[in-house]
């Protein structure tokens, strides 16, 4: 007789995780990855995975990977977790974007901008040729250095723009700006402001935000987007102590940052002028950041007096669904027993399934004779 | 979790993983729920080291309210062995350094997902029930804000209409697991998916039931001596689900049964999905038809596997 086990043992469970950490090292006659190859070589996965792991620490992140054996979301998971038992010690001051020291700034809305057009390190215009070199390893390449450096401010397209009023003016913060809302100590909340929405699209899954931001793109929500700016580098991080009462920097780190803008053709309320999504990642991550500030401007609907009709303008919808650990949990939650529930479904499924043969067999149906019933039914 | 992290982080968590201001966070939250039984206190829950979906409102329930003197029992779909209720057990042994048992009587926090045990709950013991849905409307109602709004007016004709649906269609109110009910004749809850065969435990029961959502960020009680009713029709009352087979170990005709494939030709068995309850019978006495059948595969001495990792 065939036997079927039901119940799992602590035995099981620890013999799956040494096999997890055996098919993770895969064959030893390769060396082992270290953790620095990873940072160093690896970096746009480390850049995503600080980013929705809303961590920035290129070693953790590495590790992260590694261990998660390169799952992106797993090592993004790992990150949370650890991240979450962290203490705080206070909030930093506002980045000055117009300070960062810029390794690529690109506008699609301008042929020259105040500052140059700085392509950077871009994928944009190689072409997708496998290079059978990189099978080696090699001599390490080197760029060639730009002869002026780039000016230490560089404006936003913002600004550039504020002088005709052509741009919308960034809404004030909220009165409470000083403590910003942070989804991570506390539950989402709709309405949502500016600063629970950035903080979910920024920490929401780069492909579920790229999707949506190209489905409003192909009319579901149209938002006529057009990239003001994309800009890439690093930028201080300042702090203020209590105890000193003026900022000191306590770090640099590499964000992108990208304005979208819309056109908008004014309403009773608001003349006709530019609207904006904004969109900001750690490290370089263009997707990302470009997609966050479409869907960004489609939520913002409400203010600017647009009627909502598709599911990126929903912000339920939306920053509820974006989150990829929360995702991929309960979605894969499912793997776990259900047999009690399962059970109860099919007692009900068999019991039901039992009535309809008896009905189509004695032609009698105990639930639907009574015409009410069967009229409610239909 | 990787030997390197091990390494690194040995001693770097709080007794029972979560940090004091957390833990305190999360007991203003149970206490408001236990002041406003079946209604969903908003809290912010953190992100746990098991998956969304797996236990994250459960285990953070319990990491808040588990002192050195707890005596833990961690079950899911009624048994002490499945896999999951085995890894969250062991997470408890290991960050709280906690008694565990498998006895009902003995514990005094029951972390469980899907069930209540057939034993009667006494006095000081506390259910923790691990909910994915905490909202009974949102397969009706997908939006928060509407949801929010039915249960502040007590605005609950939309879940009478979906049961008046389901007997006009069926002859009968369907739903197996996580049937919806009334606390306190004041708020719809939702009793976590546990088979409606559990929701009269709930009524005037002796025990504190607390329900954690970690991903929906929600927590809500039932305190003991509370009202629950589960909804139904004076025409169509609320029954529970019965078996017609008894337990093939312990010969219980009363329990919730689990239905077991005993091979690819139909044959099957039926015994307590409550393994405590079951073990306890047979070493009362009491036999079934199939008595000494040994379920699953043994598992080690536990201090075995501590060696091996």
């Amino acid at each position: 007789m065939a036997y079927v086990s039901v119940k799992g043992g602590e035995r099981a469970i620890s013999n799956a995780h040494q096999w997890l950490d055996e098919m993770r090292r895969g064959d030893t006659s390769v060396p082992e990855l270290e953790v620095e190859q990873i940072r160093e070589q690896l970096s746009l996965a480390v850049d995503r995975v600080m980013m929705e792991g809303s961590c920035y620490d290129p070693d953790l992140a590495a590790l992260a990977i590694k261990q998660a054996r390169g799952d992106v979301t797993e090592a993004i998971f790992l990150v949370r977790a650890y991240r979450t038992t962290l203490q705080r010690f206070g909030v930093t001051e506002p980045l000055e974007t117009s300070r960062m020291a810029v390794q690529r700034r690109v506008s699609a809305a301008f042929k020259d901008i105040p500052g140059g057009q700085i392509l950077g390190p871009t994928f944009d215009y190689t072409h997708r040729l496998l290079n059978f070199d990189l099978y080696d390893t090699g001599p390490a390449a080197m760029a060639p250095k730009a002869v002026d450096p780039v000016a230490e401010t560089v404006p936003t397209i913002a600004s550039v723009l504020a002088h005709e009023s052509l741009l919308e003016e960034p809404p004030a913060d909220a009165p409470d700006a000083d403590a910003p809302y942070d989804l991570t100590r506390q539950p989402m909340a709709f309405p949502a402001g500016r600063d629970q929405r950035l903080q979910a699209l920024a920490r929401g899954d780069e492909g579920f935000l790229l999707s949506l931001a190209y489905a409003s793109q192909r009319g579901w929500g149209n938002t006529h987007p057009l990239c003001g700016e994309i800009r890439m580098g690093a930028i201080a991080v300042e702090f203020t102590p209590e105890e000193l009462g003026f900022p000191i920097e306590i770090g640099e780190i590499v964000v992108t940052e990208c304005q979208m803008i819309s056109n908008f053709e004014g309403s009773a309320d608001r003349p006709p002028q530019f609207t904006f999504g904004y969109g900001l990642t750690f490290g370089h991550n263009e997707r990302k950041t470009m997609s966050m500030a479409i869907v960004d401007r489609a939520l913002r609907h409400k203010e600017i007096g647009e009627t909502p009709a598709h599911a990126v303008q929903d912000e339920e919808f939306v920053l509820y669904h974006s989150d990829n650990v929360e995702a991929s949990g309960f979605v894969q939650h499912l793997k776990l027993p259900h047999y009690v529930d399962f059970q109860a479904e099919l007692q009900f499924v068999r019991r039901l399934c039992k009535e309809w043969h008896e009905a189509r067999e004695g032609g009698e149906d105990s639930t639907t004779n009574d015409p009410l019933i069967a009229e409610a039914a239909e | 979790m990787n030997a390197v992290t091990n390494r690194k982080l040995n001693g770097a968590y709080n007794h029972a993983y979560l940090d004091e201001q957390t833990k305190r966070m999360i007991r203003r939250a149970i206490l408001k729920a236990v002041a406003i039984p079946g209604y969903q206190v908003p809290f912010g829950s953190r992100e746990m080291p098991v998956p969304y979906g797996w236990g994250t409102g459960g285990i953070q329930i319990t990491a808040s309210i588990i002192g050195q003197d707890d005596v833990y029992k961690c079950i899911d779909q009624g048994a002490d062995d499945t896999t999951n209720a085995v890894s969250i057990r062991r997470f408890f042994a290991k960050v709280a350094d906690v008694a565990t048992t498998e006895t009902t009587e003995k514990a005094t926090i029951i972390q469980t997902r899907h069930r209540v045990p057939e034993a009667p709950l006494k006095e000081g013991q506390i259910m923790v029930y691990q909910v994915p849905q905490p909202e009974p409307l949102r397969g009706l109602e997908p939006r928060e804000t509407e949801t929010r709004a039915m249960h502040a007016y007590e605005e609950y004709g939309l879940q009478y209409l979906s049961l008046y649906e389901s007997v006009s269609a069926f002859g009968r109110i369907a739903g197996g697991a996580g049937y919806p009910v009334l606390v306190d004749e004041r708020y719809l809850m939702s009793p976590s998916p546990i088979p409606k065969f559990d929701n009269p435990k709930l009524h005037q029961s002796e025990a504190l039931h607390l329900f954690g959502a970690g991903r929906e960020k929600r927590i809500y009680a039932v305190p003991p001596h509370t009202d629950v009713r589960s909804l139904d029709f004076e025409d169509y009352p609320f029954e529970v689900q019965h078996f017609d087979e008894v337990c093939a170990l312990c010969g219980c005709s009363e329990s919730y049964k689990d239905e077991v494939i005993l091979d690819d030709e139909g044959n099957r068995m039926f015994v307590c999905s409550d393994s405590s309850y079951c073990t306890d019978r047979r070493n009362a006495g009491h036999a079934g038809p199939l008595a000494g059948h040994v379920l699953g595969q043994d598992d080690p001495d536990p201090a075995s596997l501590e060696d091996a990792q």
